[in-house]
């Protein structure tokens, strides 16, 4: 074999998940950060700021390329994967404990899945308005002024969406399937890339863990902020 | 003690099989499990009823041929022990055991509970060796060796390739294995010329066999007799990444 078709092979496949996983972690650490701007009880003023400077600077809006592609990779190929590993073994077991791993760490596709719908719902919510908003029957975000600069109003449209308790029930729901994704592919994913020995082993299993749990709750509290009317 | 037997028949690789039920009579504690199989295999010699197929030979545990999934789980209920090694002190009076061959389409079933397991020596070929020249052996003191690492290699070179690891997989994936044999010479100074080469061509060779993906959910580790450790499947993936974008 030789090292060209190294992204191919069942470890190169791995490989990408693991670069695209690791990707898309940052990119929720820096949505988390930015949509924590809600609880600065300004009406919204901060993060409608944060919002404007993400969707007019150039930098993210490359960045938001490479998201987008980082996404359709992962969700690709996890399906390719799943699939291909579910040929491996045509006659199943008539028993089978799978003793030794989590239900999460064997679920990934499927909680992968319920993150994909989540993640349709949350872009029809919220990205095409503010990207495509005007377009055909997408509506457009309010607006409003500040210094002679015009700002989309996204903490508005947050609470107006958010004002509906089965789409509050629907994103914590879905703050739950990223926890688990979370607490499988945080360790998974640094596995992959061979970061994983006596040295760091404890060290990424508990950021790892401290992750799935922090960053999920924060999106959670996001929305019943909103429903609760926490946030001013 | 008295037990039922539910176990996996199988004429030859293109037929299908079905579960036959089996009553086993006044079986000693001390029995290993496949000696327990041996009395109902007599039994059944007596009765002109074929015998059951299934793999073993040093019944020591240390050579890897036995295998069975006993009761949902590779080798049996106890941790870190081969099927030989299983007692029948495992299991209680009226107990019924399910008893089926390692499942993977990489492993196709020759006979009853045994499968060819020819795949992993083909992956050994790929390149689970170094390459020296004939002459005298050299004395093993006088190449220095890192404690940890000659720890770490021998770790890994206590697999004795029986499969449980793509038995116990939901992928069939082979990579605790091959991990344990690249581990094992790439932590030497032997290994090391040809540390590039082995893992790619390794690699190449598992997916050739039709082995899946690794998805690091750790039933492998559980499962293994010699509780070879997942750190060596990541080091595996480093080995392959480094080899992958270093090799020429």
């Amino acid at each position: 074999m030789s090292s060209k078709n190294m992204f191919t092979s069942s470890v190169g496949k791995k490989l990408v998940m693991a670069f695209t996983g690791i990707f898309l972690i940052l990119f929720l650490i820096v949505h988390a950060g930015l949509n924590a701007c809600i609880w600065a009880n300004d009406n919204g003023l901060m993060f409608n700021k944060a919002a404007h400077f993400m969707g007019s600077f150039v930098v993210p809006r490359v960045l938001e390329i490479g998201l987008f592609v980082g996404i359709f990779l992962h969700i690709l190929q996890g399906y390719m994967l799943t699939l291909e590993n579910r040929s491996k073994r045509s006659v199943g077991y008539a028993v089978n404990y799978a003793k030794g791993s989590k239900w999460y760490s064997r679920s990934m596709a499927l909680l992968g899945t319920l993150l994909l719908m989540f993640l349709i719902m949350h872009i029809y919510h919220f990205w095409t308005p503010s990207r495509l908003g005007g377009i055909g029957s997408i509506h457009s975000l309010k607006t409003f002024e500040l210094n002679g600069v015009e700002y989309h109003n996204l903490y508005a449209e947050m609470q107006a969406i958010f004002q509906n308790v089965y789409v509050v029930i629907l994103y914590v729901l879905a703050c739950g399937s990223l926890a688990y994704h979370l607490a499988h592919g945080f360790q998974s994913a640094f596995k992959t890339i061979g970061i994983h020995n006596k040295r760091y082993h404890t060290l990424i299993s508990s950021i790892g863990y401290g992750f799935a749990i922090l960053i999920p709750l924060a999106f959670a509290m996001m929305p019943i902020s909103f429903y609760f009317e926490l946030v001013k | 003690m008295n037990l039922k037997l539910k176990v996996w028949r199988q004429k030859n690789a293109n037929t299908t099989g079905a579960f036959v039920k089996y009553d086993v009579n006044d079986i000693s504690d001390e029995m290993s499990f496949l000696e327990m199989l041996d009395v109902l295999n007599e039994k059944l010699i007596t009765t002109g009823e074929e015998p059951i197929a299934f793999d073993h030979d040093c019944r020591e545990g240390i050579c890897g041929m036995c295998s069975l999934y006993i009761d949902g789980k590779p080798h049996g209920p106890w941790q870190a022990n081969t099927t030989c090694q299983l007692h029948m002190r495992a299991f209680k009076d009226g107990d019924t055991i399910t008893i089926e061959p390692w499942r993977s389409n990489a492993f196709p079933i020759v006979k009853d509970l045994t499968v060819d397991r020819g795949a992993f020596d083909r992956i050994i070929q790929a390149g689970g060796y170094i390459s020296v020249n004939t002459g005298n052996a050299v004395d093993g003191n006088s190449l220095p060796i890192k404690k940890d690492d000659a720890d770490a290699s021998f770790a890994a070179a206590m697999c004795i390739g029986c499969g449980a690891c793509v038995a116990a997989c939901k992928n069939s994936s082979a990579m605790l294995f091959l991990s344990a044999k690249v581990s094992h010479l790439a932590l030497l100074p032997q290994g090391d010329p040809e540390r590039k080469s082995r893992v790619l061509n390794m690699v190449a060779q598992m997916d050739k066999e039709g082995f899946g993906s690794c998805t690091n959910t750790g039933a492998c580790e559980a499962a293994c007799p010699k509780e070879i450790s997942i750190a060596n499947i990541a080091r595996l993936n480093k080995e392959y990444l480094r080899a992958g974008l270093t090799a020429e």
